[in-house]
């Protein structure tokens, strides 16, 4: 895929975000669902995407880049592969949510600032109530719920991951190696 | 006022289960609690456990069941999130707490094959240390009034039939076929219905406003947004029983003349999204909803909009900003929504719990719904209760129900940080959130309705009862619904934007020790000020916190600043550590240990620690065997 031109990336790109845009037929009053469904496909708000739905609903850019500012939601940036995000809602901050957070981030070398990891494995973030006040502290990796999370079992999910991700990588390659080993060989 | 004397004068049918179909039923627990402590799992083994011995499943309801056919099915969030998944079985009245996939094998031999309890399963009361059979003997359960609730743990969501067969959409269709939108509006202003979203204004007020509007076009939301950080009765009600907030909005729309609804979730809540959409898309199917609602001709559309992450949207003028594709910002009233709203058609906004109590009200009558709570607060109302609590979980209690019953009797007292009870820990009780206040030891007996928490500088928000033990510096408190507040502030007035970001400033040369005499008058000043420059509930009620803190534990506050210390310990900067000279035997680990090289001292000597260059991290407090560092 890597002599794949840019150029067509960027076509299938945009025909992605005209199906999207065609599907709530290109009326600005359905900006937000019409975002919502970019990130969902792209895990973040691409700049030129942005200002390709502007131009498409006949907004000023302005606009766009206001709505995908204003609400948490949005990311302008892309994210890592694996989204931690540790509830800092009152039940869970009280039960000591914030040591969850610090010690991801010590461990993760990420920060309030800077939420993903160099190798974009990982991001770290905090939310501000899951709902599952009832397991508090709690926090979310991947869509999967933890609850009554200590600092040690949050790192304890984070080696998991990347015992995972070292396999995955292992394996892959392993199956690259095979190949190139059937190639040489045909 | 009688009921506030005496709320615990309810009708006898008090809570949970009662008798939909004779067949017999496993239900599993699949609120957002029980589903992340492996409820699915559960589900799973139950399939595979019954059919193996040889029981015939009915996993979709059917109302001629045999006899020796076995009910399996998921339920909404059913509250006792702590305990959870919890597994009850009808109509044996028990219920399973912390069940475990290895655990199903015992229940389906000795319970649903033998008729007999396994024991270990049933939860123990800690305060009585007696094992509780099902919901009767449970206090956590036995001393609630479940209404709103009372489906959420006991149907199956996903089943629409299930919801009709238990007399479901029976109010609509009485709303849609017998009654005048006039009628309606007035059993619901008879029934005193205020709203749950917090502002408690009369529901049939509301409707009233907007269905004398002359449009032919108006709009109904339903507010799903549940922004407060530890309140979550929305979601369960929106995961459990999705078809009772549909119907609201139903009976809401045809009593103001709209025929378009809306439901605006919080995208947080990706479950009750899911559900409330398939919900809608079951009663499209059932000719519930859609172009002829119950044979009348009438339309009727209902759609599912994700919010997309913002406190403010929570907010009436600033949700419709948001429907319509813009910032959610609010926008002065009057005009009201109800006179000019969505698209500037009259459009009226109930919260998720107001619109589940509307049903009920049709069905049972508006005196019944007065009957319960006070004369100013009628009915019941679902919190939140959570933190150093040992029964987290969702409750619901008549109004006027006093503090100490919730938190003491159906929490089960306060926790310390390990969760053990602490008979003396209780320090404060935050309601509302970022928009309340906090309660203290002598409102225990103050009877909880919107009335009675106004006087004290508290408000029943959306219903997040969060329990504070000793343990909580309440500095901290309000500066973490201070900074909550500050990140949520829009940004359209100047004093709610400038002046919260102000008061998370002072709060922290408060927790930093750099806070002088002038601060905490500085802090009063500003607080007004925000209260009175701000537009919308965000702003206004945003120095709650602080303000509220500030009257109960004022002392706290002068700690901070004066004698430059926490009590509890939270405040960092405020620790000094220092090594305790008669106990130090210079065994030198904390010197080791220390990642700045604030610690100096000579082998066999007492050590010393510098306060200029300690950092605080207590790394030689862990190291040191014999506790001779103190202050951290």
């Amino acid at each position: 895929m890597a002599s794949t031109p840019i150029a067509v990336d960027r076509a299938e790109k945009f025909e992605k975000v005209c199906g999207i845009l065609d599907r709530y037929a290109r009326r600005p009053s359905g900006l937000i669902p019409i975002l919502q469904a970019i990130q969902h496909e792209y895990q973040y708000l691409p700049e030129e995407v942005l200002t390709y739905v502007a131009t498409s609903l006949d907004v000023p850019p302005a606009r766009v880049f206001g709505v995908a500012t204003f609400y948490a939601h949005f990311a302008l940036e892309p994210k890592g592969k694996h989204v931690i995000r540790v509830c800092d809602g009152t039940a869970c901050h009280v039960k000591r949510s914030i040591p969850v957070l610090n010690a991801l981030h010590e461990k993760l070398g990420t920060s309030e600032t800077s939420k993903t990891t160099a190798d974009m494995l990982f991001t770290v973030e905090t939310v501000a109530c899951l709902g599952a006040c009832g397991l508090s502290p709690a926090l979310v990796i991947d869509e999967q719920v933890y609850g009554q999370v200590t600092p040690e079992r949050a790192l304890a999910l984070v080696d998991e991951i990347n015992a995972k991700e070292e396999s995955l990588a292992a394996a892959s390659t392993a199956s690259a190696e095979q190949l190139s080993a059937e190639e040489a060989h045909d | 006022m009688t009921n506030m004397e005496n709320p615990s004068s309810v009708p006898a049918k008090k809570h949970g289960i009662s008798t939909l179909a004779q067949v017999r039923r496993v239900i599993i627990c699949a609120g957002t609690g029980c589903m992340a402590n492996g409820a699915m799992g559960v589900f799973e083994r139950f399939q595979s456990e019954m059919a193996g011995s040889g029981i015939h499943v009915i996993l979709e309801l059917r109302p001629e069941a045999a006899d020796h056919e076995i009910r399996l099915s998921k339920s909404g969030c059913q509250g006792f999130c702590q305990m959870g998944p919890l597994v009850s079985v009808v109509p044996d009245g028990i219920l399973y707490t912390k069940v475990r996939s290895e655990d199903v094998p015992d229940i389906v031999q000795q319970t649903l094959v033998g008729h007999q309890v396994v024991e270990r399963l049933l939860y123990k009361d800690p305060a009585t240390r007696k094992s509780c059979r099902g919901l009767e003997d449970n206090p956590f359960y036995a001393r609630q009034s479940r209404f709103v609730l009372r489906e959420c743990g006991f149907l199956d969501p996903e089943d629409i039939h299930e919801y009709i067969l238990h007399g479901g959409y029976k109010a609509a269709r009485r709303a849609f076929v017998e009654m005048s939108p006039e009628e309606i509006c007035t059993t619901v202003l008879d029934s005193g219905l205020r709203g749950r979203g917090g502002g408690g204004f009369p529901t049939g007020r509301k409707w009233n406003a907007a269905r004398v509007q002359n449009s032919t076009k108006k709009y109904v939301i339903c507010n799903g947004d549940e922004g407060d950080p530890g309140a979550f009765m929305n979601r369960s009600v929106m995961e459990g029983n999705p078809h009772s907030v549909i119907e609201g909005l139903m009976i809401a729309a045809r009593a103001i003349g709209a025929n378009e609804t809306l439901v605006y979730v919080r995208a947080e809540y990706p479950l009750a999204v899911e559900r409330m959409r398939r919900a809608v898309a079951d009663a499209e199917r059932e000719g519930i909803l859609g172009k002829n609602v119950f044979g009348t001709g009438q339309s009727m559309k209902c759609e599912v909009m994700e919010g997309a992450g913002a406190f403010v949207c929570g907010e009436e003028t600033a949700m419709i900003a948001s429907i319509e594709g813009q910032r959610g910002m609010p926008r002065p009233k009057p005009p009201f929504p109800a006179q000019s709203g969505l698209w500037g058609k009259p459009t009226i906004i109930n919260n998720v719990e107001t619109l589940a109590h509307v049903s009920r009200i049709l069905n049972e009558g508006p005196e019944v719904f007065r009957s319960i709570g006070t004369k100013e607060s009628p009915g019941t109302k679902t919190f939140a209760l959570t933190g150093h609590v040992a029964n987290t979980g969702l409750v619901e209690v008549p109004f006027g129900t006093p503090l100490r019953e919730i938190v003491l009797n159906i929490g089960g007292g306060v926790t310390d940080d390990a969760g053990k009870i602490w008979k003396t820990g209780f320090k404060a009780v935050q309601i509302g959130g970022p928009s309340g206040g906090c309660l203290i030891p002598e409102h225990l007996d103050l009877p909880l309705a919107y009335e009675s928490l106004r006087s004290v500088g508290a408000m029943v928000g959306s219903g997040g009862l969060v329990v504070m033990n000793q343990g909580t510096c309440m500095v901290s408190i309000a500066r973490f619904f201070m900074q909550f507040t500050q990140r949520e502030s829009c940004g359209k007035c100047v004093l709610c934007r400038e002046g919260t970001k102000q008061l998370l400033a002072l709060l922290d040369d408060v927790i930093e020790g750099r806070a002088d005499a002038g601060t905490l008058e500085l802090m009063e000043k500003l607080a007004r000020a925000v209260q009175v420059g701000s537009l919308c509930g965000l702003g206004k009620t945003a120095p709650n916190p602080v303000l509220s803190t500030l009257r109960y534990f004022r002392k706290e506050y002068e700690e901070h600043i004066f004698e430059k210390r926490c009590r509890t310990g939270r405040c960092k900067a405020l620790l000094r550590p220092t090594i305790n000279p008669e106990k130090c035997k210079g065994c030198h680990l904390c010197f080791a240990a220390c990642p700045v090289g604030a610690i100096s001292g000579e082998k066999k000597q007492p050590h010393h620690i510098n306060p200029e260059l300690c950092i605080k991290c207590g790394a030689c407090a862990k190291t040191c065997k014999i506790h001779a560092i103190e202050g951290i």
